[in-house]
């Protein structure tokens, strides 16, 4: 059976003008319509903030939850019925804040999840308050003269809690939006998306450098399993590893040619690389987009199901009168 | 023959007296020197033998204390009777004191005619200093005249063992087992019990069973030969009539954990644990981790939080979801219970109950999270609570719990407690065609189409649909939903109708009647308790009625919402006690519940469970103000 977009999309997005979760929230449709999981096998789980209103616009099974537990409670729907596609949909506050110690945990524990990460560095639903993502100095309703604290960067926070996933895309560039969510969805495992995300009311602009197209081209780079770390808006930059660092360097000049380019291998186990390139900035360097680590490994609902699969074949007892008999008794005649 | 003085006058006097058909036994050392495991093959035995048993393990905080210290002290009392016993006993018959500062905690569990079983062995001055005596004769310091069997234990432990070939540390470890011997030869009991459930137990390593076989041999023998001139030891004949079956021993927690298999079971569902460990109710966790052959899937989450939403996650993938805590736990949980409330879904919330406020009393018992469960969460929050009487109890109201749960879809607090958690008692074991269907509200294949996610049946309850089932695909959430198409709504109309329509559903789910024990008609005085002090409660009851006292019982264990005959029995006798391990948090509820009552109340918040002639004695107050 195949479906399109529209087969998952419900209901009337209430989210302001110009929010980066209109964008998402139709590339998660288009991706998923291309992925072709049916609606009734879906289940889309959030938490809360304005981008956990997203299920509310799903055609799929859905929870809009409470603040923070979202990755928590689509574990346990993942692990009761491995069946379910899962997708896990948090902003910045929901997931790295209230809901850090689950983020870190689903990712540890390799639930297979698609986690999504609506980074907009703001809190927009309560009215503007600084994120655990928010740059040091941000001055916000609830910081007037600046944050004293450095935010959380959530690939560090992701490979730190051994993530096997992780991916970037801006909410507004549909199709590498589409092409991590699909790529979130084949890897099995947490796989983290961290989607830039502007706010148009409380934090506009923070994504700037890279929410145009011409922008993107300057200032980002779209990593590709296998391709050598080409950028620029006339492809004429690169990466080169130098020392333990990575440098930007300008294709032709000393003598550079693209074999001397970095090759991005998301399949590295060793995560190193991957880290210095998640964790990029301007004006220096491009901001790496696309999937950025993506490694095979065990995942808990997989391990959980055949534990218990190995156990049943090996114990003797298979119900309830069984497993009385295993107990020392005696018979009062 | 002298040694056995006091407790064979008091033994002979048995026959005359209607108590004396009983008898408490306490193990006590430090905390390593397995007292649990000898108190739990002496119940065992008993119980084998078809007495009525029932046990509590009184066990330190501390992983381990310092060696020989007064914190460490490690109890397990055992009362085994003729016919039914309800409690484990105030006060013990004999106590195995295992080193000096068992002896010095332990003998407040001594009655005058108390017989006390040393080991010589471990008090020499240095264990007598650890337990803060200042002269070298503990018994005269502490002025004890009961009778005490002073054994050299650990000496005939050795000698027992010289040729076993194992360490000498191994070899200190079988000393609880000399002990056992010895008390099993004082109660005649049959050792070759002890030996086959150590064969069992140590199937793996027969040289451990052997071993500590020849152990609890040597002193029964010891018992046996020294004093070979005591005509009369003790036996707890079994008496009255006994259900025809099968039995086991088996604690609050493990019942718990087969509840909740016994009714995923019947309603044919996965059974999912999402939980954190934490004192004192790990041991469900343990419990129910161990059966991954009957599918149960644990989760031991990150914490308390995660283990009740991933619980209620799974729940939403169609699972029968328990999480498992103690009243710390709840404190943390309490918003993804609230989440539940709201999006209606099953989900059972054990609540192990503890001593608080916050870390306080993490071994031991009270009754003071009862609010806590009916209220301690933002809005207005109705669930459905259930409080387990006795250990074997935790069985049923276990089941209930998850039924209520399923087929109204709420989620429900199960309470138990420290006490009923770790006691133990003979178990006829149940047979599960005989325990009634559970049926959840599913959604129908004749409602596609028409459905919507709070639309309800007779019963007040919405419907399951389980994600994975085409055509029915919802969304829930812990934002207020329109009662009709759950789309989220502010409406104020729809929001009250809202918050009706789930206290409703709770007030509507029927629970049996509330039974009245003892002299239900005439009373003089109605007692009236809930959940774990059952046993203590109704032997207060009975102790007071054998004095020809006017007494009955009504003891509690569905709470929310009460059964339908509360106010008709609590407002029918002239005094009524409510009578709780707790400030007053259960008459209370009553008070908010019934017009007009006023009990007397009972409060102690001790951690320790009641002491049944205390309660004899405050409650013969009450009759006789």
């Amino acid at each position: 059976m195949t479906f399109t977009a529209k087969d998952f999309k419900k209901g009337q997005p209430r989210w302001c003008p110009g929010c980066g979760d209109h964008f998402f929230l139709a590339s998660l449709q288009k991706a998923m319509a291309e992925i072709g999981v049916a609606p009734h096998n879906t289940a889309v789980i959030s938490g809360i903030g304005c981008s956990s209103r997203l299920p509310h616009y799903m055609a799929t099974y859905g929870m809009n939850t409470i603040h923070g537990r979202a990755a928590a409670i689509a574990t346990g729907c993942k692990v009761a019925n491995p069946d379910l596609t899962v997708w896990q949909v948090s902003g910045d506050g929901d997931g790295l804040a209230i809901g850090g110690n689950h983020f870190i945990h689903a990712n540890r524990r390799n639930i297979n999840l698609n986690m999504i990460l609506l980074n907009n560095r703001i809190y927009g639903l309560t009215k503007g308050q600084y994120s655990p993502t928010s740059p040091r100095g941000f001055v916000s309703k609830s910081s007037p003269y600046g944050t004293v604290e450095d935010p959380f960067r959530p690939a560090e926070l992701c490979f730190g809690a051994r993530g096997h996933f992780f991916a970037r895309a801006v909410a507004n560039d549909a199709p590498n939006t589409v092409e991590i969510l699909k790529a979130a969805h084949a890897h099995k495992g947490a796989a983290v998306c961290e989607i830039l995300q502007n706010c148009v009311i409380f934090n506009d602009g923070t994504h700037e450098s890279v929410y145009t197209a011409e922008g993107r081209k300057k200032n980002a780079i779209y990593l590709e399993h296998g391709k050598p770390m080409i950028f620029g808006e006339n492809n004429e930059f690169g990466l080169m590893q130098e020392g333990f660092g990575i440098k930007v360097v300008k294709i032709g000049e000393n003598g550079i040619t693209e074999k001397d380019l970095l090759v991005h291998d998301a399949h590295c186990e060793d995560n190193t690389l991957q880290l210095k390139l998640a964790l990029m900035e301007g004006p220096d360097f491009p901001i790496a987009l696309g999937v950025i680590r993506d490694v095979d490994a065990p995942t808990y609902d997989e391990a959980v199901s055949a534990q218990i699969e190995d156990v049943k074949s090996k114990k003797k007892y298979h119900n309830f009168q069984e497993l009385l008999m295993t107990n020392d008794t005696w018979e009062v005649k | 023959m002298k040694l056995f003085g006091k407790l064979q006058n008091y033994l002979n006097m048995a026959n005359n007296v209607k108590d004396l058909d009983q008898v408490v036994v306490r193990f006590s050392g430090d905390s390593g020197d397995g007292m649990q495991l000898a108190g739990n093959i002496f119940s065992t035995i008993s119980a084998t033998v078809g007495n009525d048993i029932c046990t509590f393990p009184d066990y330190p905080a501390d992983i381990r204390a310092p060696h020989g210290s007064l914190t460490g002290v490690s109890g397990f009392q055992v009362h085994i009777g003729a016919e039914k016993v309800f409690t484990p006993g105030d006060k013990c018959d004999v106590l195995v004191a295992m080193n000096p500062a068992a002896l010095k905690t332990q003998y407040k569990f001594c009655k005058p005619t108390s017989a006390i079983i040393i080991d010589t062995d471990s008090f020499t001055e240095g264990d007598l200093k650890k337990a803060n005596f200042e002269t070298l004769d503990a018994i005269a310091e502490m002025g004890i005249k009961n009778d005490v069997i002073a054994a050299p234990i650990t000496q005939m432990v050795k000698d027992c063992l010289a040729d076993s070939g194992m360490d000498p540390k191994a070899i200190l470890k079988c000393r609880n087992m000399f002990a056992l011997g010895l008390v099993c030869w004082l109660f005649n009991r049959d050792i070759s019990i002890a030996a086959n459930m150590l064969k069992e137990k140590f199937a793996k390593k027969p040289g451990v069973a052997e071993s500590n076989i020849k152990v609890i041999q040597a002193g029964y023998d010891y018992g046996h030969n020294t004093h070979s001139s005591v005509s009369h030891t003790y036996t707890v004949e079994t008496k009255g009539e006994k259900k025809k079956g099968l039995y086991m021993d088996i604690n609050g927690n493990k019942a718990t954990s087969y509840g909740f298999i016994a009714a995923a079971e019947k309603a044919g569902l996965k059974l999912f644990l999402g939980s954190y460990p934490i004192t004192p109710a790990t041991d469900v966790l343990h419990e129910l981790s161990k059966h991954k052959s009957l599918g149960v899937t644990t989760v031991q989450c990150e914490d308390e939080i995660a283990g009740c939403a991933s619980a209620l996650g799974a729940s939403f993938a169609g699972a029968l979801a328990c999480t498992s805590t103690s009243g710390p736990g709840i404190c943390l949980k309490s918003e993804a219970m609230n989440l539940a409330v709201i999006m209606e879904l099953p989900l059972v919330v054990l609540n192990v109950q503890r001593g608080g406020p916050a870390t306080g009393l993490p071994t031991k018992s009270e009754q003071t999270d009862l609010l806590q469960a009916l209220f301690g969460r933002n809005g207005e929050s109705p669930m459905p609570v259930i409080a387990a009487i006795s250990p074997t109890d935790c069985f049923d109201a276990a089941y209930m719990a998850c039924k209520i749960a399923l087929e109204h879809m709420t989620p429900v607090v199960l309470m138990t407690d420290a006490f009923v958690a770790n006691g133990s008692a003979a178990w006829k074991l149940p047979n599960l065609a005989d325990y009634p269907a559970i049926n959840p509200p599913y959604v129908t294949e004749a409602m596609k189409g028409s459905w919507t996610p709070y639309q309800r049946n007779a019963e007040g309850s919405r419907y399951w649909a389980v994600p994975g089932t085409e055509g029915f695909t919802h969304i829930l959430g812990g934002l207020e939903k329109d009662n009709k198409t759950g789309a989220i709504s502010t409406d104020p109309e729809n929001h009250d109708l809202m918050t009706r329509l789930r206290q409703e559903k709770i007030d509507k789910i029927q629970v049996p009647d509330v039974a009245v024990e003892g002299d239900a008609d005439d009373a003089d005085l109605l007692i009236v308790g809930f959940g774990g002090t059952y046993g203590h409660l109704h032997a207060a009851m009975d102790e007071m009625r054998a004095d020809g006292k006017k007494v009955a019982l009504a003891h509690f264990k569905y709470i929310n919402p009460l059964p339908k005959n509360t106010a008709e029995v609590l407002t029918k006798y002239s005094k009524v006690v409510v009578a709780e391990q707790n400030m007053g948090q259960f008459a209370g509820w009553l008070r908010m519940k019934i017009d007009n009552f006023n009990p007397y109340q009972f409060n102690e918040v001790k951690g320790q469970p009641f002491v049944v002639s205390e309660l004899v004695e405050e409650f013969n107050k009450i009759i006789n103000k």
